[in-house]
């Protein structure tokens, strides 16, 4: 049937075969003029020639002109690989009044002359037999339009940290309307439990309390607290979301791109070094609350304990920003934790101890509880030495290798040093131990150096865990189709070249949702996230290549097997109970072509009849 | 019966071909634009060399090869067919390659049913990076396919008439959305929430291959003859209660008659559907 249609819908095929030497790059291996004379004997060819160089301005209107002169209606180019050349030579056709869908490709470089050097005869019969399945496929093809469907410019950020802030805020800049979800009951994500930033002089509130006022008052933001993404319909430019907020019916908008910047939570360390199990062996994070709430014990010696649960220990990656973090906490509690504890001296927040789960301060015990410890975004920053460094605390940073990487970190890494923080090294063979010997917690490590088991005593323990994909990123997952890493973060598109672009179009993702980050980097995320969403906003529409898949509704019965297949979300059931297809939303990779039990899905100019002409060709015996 | 069997026959007669010295496998490599095919254009760019036996067609992604697409290329005559796409993790469809995977699985279940040798079709995940490995996985199959001989199809009926029943079965709704759903039902659990084991799926999948390689071939062996249990039973090296099982099945669908032509011996002729099948 779909044979019939096409022979229907096209003229009687005219092709013309452009066969190029490349120069000697094909024309060294492969007898190029026998090659285009042969073509000359295909059915349906009625124009074939040798170009030097077939993409070059005498070879491109060589090709304008026969499609002129000889009314040819297929063009093909057997030349290097479509992957780079194509969209020239398709444009070549377009400008002589043909439509760019009937151009074919044939690769008689890469896949023929570049790898059979030494075997001229061999290769140029099969250079022939590629042309000749080129034709094959040729005589085949239909001419397509390309659809445009317009945007909304309208974007939706789920998530209101720094990233989604930052990206809505670029957007609302540029004028387009934004709507920013966020689950909590206020903005600010992570941030706002981090007592000081490291590289600048600020609190982290003092960084993010600005931000949060800039978004609330943008008269282009509207903002959903204690809201949630519930449903998600649609394809790029035509989204129908619902955000359901507490005790309130789902607000239904529409909007044209959505922002992905839903944030990560720290690595609750239980069952390690100790944690939940002594007093004062707290994570990254919990410190940094404690410092920010100024309930604080006495100290005399820290102990970090650095990759607590990450590189292989619990999870299998680096975190990235736990070293520069700890460094900064370092250098806090050296210059500045008396000045801490004089305050909380005055507020009458001095604690003896800070206490297992049970004795916990609120703050920590919500956290816990809630198993969200929102970390390590602590920066630093210390009141540069006004007392000088304090030769009243010590503190240790057990690590397996510190990545102060960059100028301020090294930077940061070194005046550590210089005020005495001594850094020392474990192997995953000889992990730190903490303990409790005669009401004294303890730490015993192996000194690499020495090859000497050494214990000291601690006032604190301080773990550095990694920060951890939410818990719940699944469903956000499922709901909007896009996919997550081994490590349950989401995965971009492409990891160096589209790094904040989910491979379906129209949803971006930025900030730690995607993997760890710190601050100055969600912020230029989020920045990015929301130049990339502007495109197809500012542009008002997207134009899909039409190689799409195309339903047909005689044979459809509506099994849906498609649908679970397709990762683009690209099919939906109509009144029928039918599937249609959404061009715009349609990749063309044919995984439901492949899949549809009736057979009542096809891919344009990727149809069965068409591969299984191609490829059939080559097995003919050559004429 | 396996095609293997048959091997080394082929090759002692392998220089009655028509042409001139030895004997040449046509391979069909169906190439995914994104990784396989990339990897190839860079395996010409770096001049790694490899045999002239193979003929590239490009798809968008592997996932768009059914069954249908090899089976029937292999009852065209192909000696061997390569599929290829981006690794496992890195398809550029986020997840067509699982359903490529799943896919060969049962086109290898039912090459091995028609007796076409399962090692003439070769999956390999070729990343756009890996234009070495490009070259020596088409050297190492055109090798594999000239020791395993010519795919004699078109010269032996028997064959073809089993690769056609493969390919049929390769379309019946049954196999299709068992392969279709299968990660589904493995990974997210069917609609009353039960994830199955992937080896009970397993063992689904290759009774029903068996089943509907069966009956497919029933359908082929009856198209042109009509034929009785007995005969079909001893063609297809099936008892013949499970011929008559199959049918009976195939009677209830309405895709084959009954005939008294020889005494009281029925005899079965499959029902034409007009026009395509």
């Amino acid at each position: 049937m779909a044979e019939n249609k096409e022979a229907i819908q096209s003229d009687k095929p005219r092709i013309g075969v452009f066969v190029c030497h490349c120069g000697s790059n094909i024309g060294g291996f492969v007898d190029v003029p026998t090659v285009a004379e042969y073509a000359k004997t295909l059915p349906d060819v009625v124009y074939a020639n040798d170009n030097l160089y077939t993409c070059a301005e005498d070879g491109l209107s060589s090709i304008r002109e026969a499609i002129r002169k000889h009314n040819l209606n297929r063009v093909i180019v057997a030349s290097c690989t479509p992957r780079t050349h194509a969209p020239l030579f398709q444009a070549t056709c377009e400008s002589a009044g043909l439509n760019k869908y009937l151009f074919t490709f044939v690769n008689i470089r890469e896949h023929c002359s570049w790898v059979h050097m030494k075997e001229k005869d061999k290769a140029t019969v099969k250079a022939k037999d590629l042309i000749r399945m080129g034709v094959s496929r040729a005589r085949l093809l239909v001419p397509q339009e390309e659809v445009r469907v317009d945007v909304e410019s309208t974007a939706l950020v789920v998530g209101g940290g720094v990233s989604g802030m930052s990206a809505a805020l670029s957007m609302a800049d540029m004028g387009f309307p934004v709507h920013l979800v966020e689950r909590d009951g206020e903005l600010g994500g992570f941030v706002k439990l981090l007592n000081n930033l490291y590289v600048t002089d600020k609190g982290a509130e003092e960084t993010i309390v600005p931000l949060i006022k800039k978004v609330n008052e943008h008269k282009n933001i509207t903002v959903y607290t204690n809201s949630m993404l519930k449903s998600v319909e649609g394809f790029i430019g035509n989204y129908e979301v619902a955000i359901g907020h507490k005790g309130a019916e789902d607000k239904k908008i529409k909007v044209g791109t959505i922002i992905v910047a839903t944030g990560a939570l720290e690595y609750v360390p239980e069952g390690l070094y100790g944690y939940n199990q002594f007093p004062n062996v707290v994570t990254l994070t919990e410190f940094e609350i404690l410092c920010k709430k100024k309930t604080l014990p006495k100290l005399k010696s820290v102990a970090f304990v650095q990759c607590a649960g990450s590189r292989g220990q619990k999870l299998s990656y680096c975190s990235r920003i736990c070293c520069n973090v700890a460094i900064k906490n370092a250098i806090n509690i050296v210059d500045n934790y008396e000045n801490m504890l004089g305050l909380a001296e005055k507020q009458g927040t001095v604690v003896d101890k800070i206490p297992v789960e049970k004795k916990a301060t609120d703050e920590i015990l919500e956290r816990r509880r809630r198993r969200r410890g929102r970390g390590t975004e602590g920066e630093s920053d210390a009141e540069e030495v006004k007392l000088g460094p304090s030769e009243k605390i010590e503190v240790t940073v057990f690590n397996r290798d510190v990545m102060a990487y960059g100028v301020e970190h090294e930077l940061n890494y070194n005046k550590a040093r210089e005020k005495r923080v001594k850094f020392v090294r474990y192997t995953t063979e000889n992990l730190p131990k903490v303990f409790m010997e005669d009401n004294q917690l303890k730490v015993t490590y192996f000194h690499e150096t020495l090859k000497l088991e050494r214990t000291m005593p601690v006032d604190m323990v301080i773990l550095s865990t990694p920060l951890v994909a939410q818990p719940d990123a699944g469903d956000l997952s499922k709901l909007l189709k896009v996919p997550l890493g081994q490590e349950g973060f989401f995965l971009e598109a492409h990891v160096k070249l589209r790094p904040v672009d989910f491979a379906t179009d129209g949803i971006y993702v930025c900030g730690t949702c995607k993997g760890p980050a710190d601050i100055s980097e969600c912020a230029i995320q989020g920045a990015a996230a929301a130049s990339r969403a502007a495109i197809p906003m500012a542009k008002g529409y997207v134009q899909a290549e039409a190689l799409t898949s195309v339903v047909d509704e005689t044979k459809c019965t509506g099994c849906g097997t498609c649908i679970a297949v397709c990762p683009y979300g690209a099919l939906r059931k109509n009144d029928k109970g039918l599937v249609e297809a959404i061009a715009a939303a349609c990749k063309g990779c044919g995984a439901c072509g492949a899949t549809c039990p009736e057979g009542a899905i096809t891919m344009t100019n990727y149809t069965d009849a068409q591969l299984l002409a191609e490829a059939r060709a080559a097995l003919d015996e050559e004429v | 019966m396996t095609e293997k069997h048959h091997t080394a026959h082929h090759q002692t007669h392998a220089h009655e071909k028509k042409h001139e010295g030895e004997w040449e496998p046509k391979i069909i490599g169906f190439l995914c634009n994104w990784c396989s095919y990339a990897g190839a254009d860079l395996c010409g760019v770096s001049r790694y060399q490899y045999p002239t036996n193979i003929r590239p067609v490009r798809v968008m992604c592997s996932t768009r090869i059914s069954p249908h697409l090899v089976l029937d290329i292999f009852k065209a005559g192909a000696d061997g067919i390569l599929l290829g796409g981006c690794h496992i993790g890195d398809c550029h469809y986020i997840s067509g390659n699982y359903y490529t995977e799943k896919r060969v699985n049962l086109m290898k279940k039912l090459l091995k049913e028609s007796g076409i040798a399962p090692e003439r079709l070769r999956l390999e995940w070729v990343s756009a990076s890996e234009g070495e490995k490009f070259s020596k996985v088409v050297t190492e199959f055109t090798e594999t396919v000239k020791a395993l001989g010519p795919n004699k199809v078109k010269k032996d009926e028997r064959l073809m008439s089993r690769v056609a029943a493969a390919d049929m079965a390769s379309e019946t709704f049954r196999l299709k959305a068992l392969v279709g759903k299968e990660l589904n039902l493995v990974g997210k659990g069917n609609v009353y929430d039960n994830k199955l084991d992937p080896e009970e799926i397993e063992k689904i999948i290759t009774e029903a291959t068996s089943d509907e390689f069966e009956r497919s071939l029933i359908l082929e062996l009856s198209r042109t003859k009509a034929r009785s249990v007995k005969e079909l039973g001893e063609i297809m090296e099936v008892p013949t209660d499970k011929v008559l099982r199959h049918i009976v099945l195939l009677r209830q669908n309405s895709l084959i008659a009954m005939e008294h032509p020889e005494g009281f011996t029925p005899t079965y002729k499959t029902i034409e559907i007009g026009g395509e099948q």
